[in-house]
């Protein structure tokens, strides 16, 4: 039992890192109808200035915070490195957005009138330049994050034979990918930004033509998305703490696959997703044969398009003639 | 970093490459400097270039300076293929090095052979390699050599009873080292209790390990690369698991260390050769590579590294330098010192050297036994 | 857009590259098969032969993006069935009957040998096919971003299976498979597969693909079966594939699961996109340009100490679509091309 109990902390920690970057992902489709494949890259970005701050500044950053929560700089506790990591999300949230707008900007505005197809290949070739750039520019070795929580204990319940152990970095990821998915729900349904989204993603036309500046609203998502999986980039480095150019590819497929078994388009669908899809691996791990784990994601997603295309919580849209 | 490398690399190749002498040796290189599998292939061709570098510095093989054509493959085995043509029949080198993974080097292997021109492949351990022909050699353990060494260590020296596997599904070493380490330590009278897997660039291993967990083994054996063990490390360890991990020589990298961190204690894992070795050509090796790459070797550029040795030392041996020449005395290679060993070439051109076991503890790799093939 | 409806001047086309022409190409073909090694290095006959195999791949995969409309990024998946399933079943006939294969006395290649080599191959892309037809099913119910997202996946799914069987090697590989495949066998091939997807996409059939690609809705509510248009097209599109795996396996005399990624598909779908989607001799001239291009920008690696092929291929991708979205040809074929201009000049005289 503890042992099934342990799959599902392992599956729901897992699942938290793919609702992550599913976040950014499903509000870029559901605004452009275009899967960005390089939605994986601009994650993988996120970790990257993710480590570079934290080699530039981390040091300074956390002997401030340290300063001010324990008047003793060289002391590490918990709170300032909660501090400390937050402010490197805030740097890789920045730079990733400034990298999503540009990419907007120079490759996918351009092709806004033309079929979608070309779009799709765009984002594959912009997901092929920032990988193999990135190997040239970081170099192919893998890189270790800076340990920000390394005297953080595991919570352990129960013994030997049926111990549970949660790592505070899981539940943290977890509780951010809740917290950011409610926070981008109040964006989409309360704000003005959020309505003019939702108008341009129903209709860009119509959207344009009741004086919705089209052109800025999708840049505004854009930054959004990819602020989203910078976000994500530093979270997933800083539990998992290992970061290469070529880390985005296969977390941004399943995360896709994820968000659309949630219903593509849908914040809460995307996180709904990632949660099934993280659980279902790790029940394949622990109980099936691990060896397909990487085929499960895309079993699910045809699965789910063949039963259920507009995904478990998504609205069917009727295709217009 | 970025800027550093490329100097670092135009650097490299400008000593090579600039200085167009009468007559060169050429050597021909293929590797994966691009793709999933870039990290290997680099540090790889760091080995090889620091070989010649120094080499040169030495007054090359009789007088002649080397030069050296890397190209890379993409990690895709028909680049290997075309590159080796390449390599072969127009730069017409006098040998080839490479390549890293056994599927490559197996695309390799038949134009090196069909054109009589000798192959060495720094680290493809799977047997079939040099089976291709009498041109290809390799200065690698193979796998059932390496899987037995940790068989035998972990039924002798920890007394281990139930061992679980957490192989990497993607790599054919990874394969290839579990199949062969099932196999030996059955024999012995062990069990194995699970056999898991990841796929190599995967980071959460909980589930796999959780699973292994519940079988209560004596040691679990992980012949993954340094990319993902640290990872696996730290994760078994924060599950609870205490056994003992064990590995193959691709540990061997300080990146295992700076990911694994301290949860790397309590793991042992078979290799060339140890850093502690005070003997002159391993400890002159790493103060060279440090120098050139500002960082600590890692197995596979000692691997790249006494690849270029074992050749210049053969070459060296011959009169012409011929093809076939280079091939005899290559076959003839005995306990040459190497950094990774004494190696010498058994009769199916592989590496016959002793495996050493070591024991990693806060970051080093402290020497624990040496078994002998 | 509008190509569909110049069907009627292209089958004319067709008319004029009668079965002869054909013919006379592959005997061509294996001319240069005993004749080039003697004249060329092996590295550019090489060359010719992987850009051949290429071809087979992208004009195969351009039946169904280019004519169809239908957005497949599964073909390396397909590749790999071919590729494992015949080099699977020569090596079995190879290590039981050796005897077929080679002249025991003169070592030389059997008749019966490459009978088998050539069924080893048909049965590869007949089992393709199967797959191919199992992936185009869900094609009836998705379109776009969603078909290209699921034939990547399956792609991916066939690859994990390969991983897994231990039958062709799993993860170390299937080695040690007889190199069949000369100049002489591509090129036919290459020729076969030009010659069908030409015929195909001149036919009646070929008129049910292209009202597909130009507007699905119409073209069902005409009372076309796109159902049928769209399975059949992936299907043969896989029958290639395989083939050309068939090929690329008993070339290479090795394979492994890693060869067939998610970025071969990426590699045959620039060559389509470049040379031009709906355009055969686009596909063809795209396949050939990029391999070479490959090989040609090998020096760029030595003078600057890093490879940056990938990167310029990538950027290559992204300007192609934003400057000339339609790839070199358009939907046009080089004839067209020529015969406007010839047209053009006409008209000025």
């Amino acid at each position: 039992m503890a042992e099934f109990i342990q799959y599902l902390i392992n599956g729901l920690s897992q699942g938290g890192t793919y609702a992550l970057i599913a976040l950014g992902y499903t509000m870029v489709f559901g605004i452009l109808q275009l899967i960005n494949f390089a939605h994986g890259e601009v994650y993988m970005l996120g970790a990257f200035s993710g480590l570079y701050t934290s080699k530039l500044a981390g040091p300074q950053l956390s002997a401030f915070f340290n300063k001010i929560f324990n008047g003793a700089a060289d002391q590490m506790s918990t709170p300032a490195a909660i501090c400390t990591a937050i402010v490197i999300i805030m740097v890789a949230m920045v730079v990733c957005a400034l990298v999503g707008f540009c990419v907007e900007r120079l490759a996918y505005r351009p092709l806004r009138s033309s079929p979608r197809i070309n779009l799709l290949i765009t984002a594959v070739g912009v997901s092929l330049f920032f990988q193999y750039s990135g190997q040239i520019i970081f170099g192919s070795d893998p890189k270790a994050y800076p340990d920000l929580f390394e005297n953080l204990e595991s919570w352990t319940f129960g013994s030997d034979e049926n111990l549970l152990v949660i790592n505070p970095l899981q539940v943290f990821v977890f509780v951010t990918a809740i917290v950011l998915m409610l926070i981008l729900r109040h964006i989409i349904f309360h704000t003005r930004l959020g309505r003019a989204m939702r108008a341009v993603s129903f209709n860009h036309d119509l959207a344009s033509l009741m004086g919705i500046p089209t052109d800025r609203v999708i840049a505004a998502t854009f930054m959004l998305g990819s602020a989203l999986a910078g976000a994500a980039g530093v979270m997933v480095g800083m539990t998992y703490p290992k970061v290469e150019p070529l880390m985005g590819s296969l977390p941004g497929l399943k995360a896709f696959c994820a968000a659309v078994l949630g219903g593509i388009g849908n914040v809460t669908g995307a996180v709904l997703g990632s949660f099934i899809l993280g659980l279902a691996e790790a029940l394949l791990s622990g109980y099936g044969t691990p060896t397909y784990k990487d085929a499960l994601a895309f079993a699910i997603l045809i699965f789910i398009l063949l039963i259920k295309p507009s995904g478990l919580l998504g609205v069917h849209r009727t295709e217009k003639v | 970093m970025f800027f550093n490398r490329t100097l670092a690399t135009l650097l490299a190749s400008a000593v090579i490459a600039s200085p167009v002498f009468a007559s060169t040796i050429k050597i021909g290189e293929v590797g994966s400097m691009s793709g999933s599998e870039a990290t290997f292939g680099v540090s790889t061709h760091e080995g090889i270039s620091l070989a010649i570098k120094e080499q040169n510095a030495k007054g090359g093989i009789k007088g002649k300076k080397i030069e050296l054509i890397s190209l890379d493959n993409q990690g895709k085995p028909e680049e290997a293929a075309i590159a080796t043509t390449k390599l072969v029949t127009q730069d017409k080198v006098t040998a080839v090095l490479g390549e890293v993974a056994s599927s490559r080097s197996l695309a390799m292997a038949p134009i090196a052979q069909q054109n009589k021109v000798p192959m060495i492949s720094p680290s493809s351990t799977n047997p079939k390699v040099t089976e291709v022909g009498d041109y290809i050699f390799r200065v690698c353990f193979i796998d059932p050599f390496q899987g037995k060494v940790m068989a035998k260590f972990a039924s002798d020296e920890l007394k281990a009873k139930k061992v679980a596997i957490l192989r990497d599904v993607k790599s054919d070493y990874s394969v290839g080292l579990s199949n062969f380490f099932t196999e030996a330590f059955k024999k012995s009278g062990g069990e194995i209790v699970v056999d898991q897997s990841y796929s190599s660039g995967e980071v959460d291993f909980n589930s796999q390990l959780t699973s292994i967990r519940a079988k209560k083994p004596d040691a679990i054996f992980v012949p993954g690369y340094y990319t993902e063990v640290g990872l696996i490390a730290k994760q078994a360890r924060k599950l609870g698991i205490k056994v003992p991990l064990l590995g193959g020589d691709g540990w061997d990298s300080e990146k295992l260390y700076e990911i694994g961190g301290k949860s790397l204690n309590n793991s042992y894992f078979s290799n060339h050769y140890s850093q502690e070795d005070q003997s002159a050509s391993v400890q002159n090796f790493i103060k060279s590579y440090k120098t050139a790459y500002k960082k600590t070797p890692d197995g596979l550029a000692a691997m790249g590294y006494d690849a270029a040795q074992v050749l210049f030392a053969a070459m060296d041996k011959t009169k012409s330098m011929s093809a076939g020449e280079i091939r005899d005395a290559l076959a003839k290679t005995k306990d040459f010192q190497a950094v990774t060993g004494r190696i010498t070439i058994d009769e199916k051109r592989n590496a016959s050297k002793p495996a050493v076991v070591l024991e990693v503890k806060d970051g080093k790799f402290l020497y624990k036994s040496t078994v002998n093939p | 857009m509008g190509s569909a409806y110049k069907s009627e001047e292209k089958s004319t086309a067709a008319g004029i590259m009668s079965l002869r022409w054909w013919m006379l190409a592959i005997g061509f073909a294996w001319l240069l098969n005993y004749f080039l090694p003697d004249v060329m290095s092996p590295y550019y006959f090489q060359i010719l032969i992987l850009a051949g195999i290429n071809v087979i791949l992208s004009v195969s995969l351009n039946l169904v993006n280019g004519f169809t409309g239908q957005f497949s990024m599964g073909h390396a998946g397909f590749m790999s069935v071919g590729g494992y399933l015949s080099a699977y079943l020569t090596t079995q006939f190879v290590e039981s009957r050796p005897e077929l294969f080679t002249d025991s006395v003169t070592g030389e290649l059997l008749a019966t040998g490459i009978v088998i080599y050539l069924a080893a191959l048909i049965m590869g892309g007949l089992a393709a096919t199967i797959v191919g037809y199992i992936v185009g099913l869900p094609s009836l119910r998705l379109r776009g971003d969603y078909l290209a997202i699921v034939t990547l996946g399956f792609g991916e799914i066939i690859r994990v299976v390969f991983l897994n069987t231990d039958a062709v090697g799993g993860a170390r590989g299937l080695s040690g498979i007889k190199q069949f495949t000369s100049f002489g066998w591509v090129y036919t091939l290459v020729i076969v597969t030009i010659f069908c997807v030409w015929r195909v996409v001149h036919s009646a059939h070929g008129r049910i693909l292209l009202s597909i690609r130009e507007d699905e809705v119409a073209a069902t509510a005409m009372g076309v079966n796109t159902t049928q248009g769209k399975v059949r097209a992936f299907a043969m599109g896989a029958f290639f594939a395989g083939v050309a795996g068939g090929l690329f396996a008993h070339y290479l005399t090795t394979l492994s699961p890693g060869t067939f990624d998610f970025n071969r598909s990426f590699e045959v779908i620039i060559m389509v996109v470049l040379g031009g989607m709906g355009s055969i001799s686009g596909s063809v001239v795209a396949a050939i340009l990029l391999t070479v291009l490959k090989e040609a920008l090998r020096p760029l690696q030595q003078i600057t100490g890093v490879d940056l092929r990938m990167v310029i291929y990538s950027l290559v991708l992204i300007i192609m679509m934003l400057a000339r979205p339609k790839g070199i040809f358009g939907t046009n074929e080089i004839g067209d091309l020529i015969r406007r201009k010839k047209g053009a000049k006409g008209g000025a005289t």
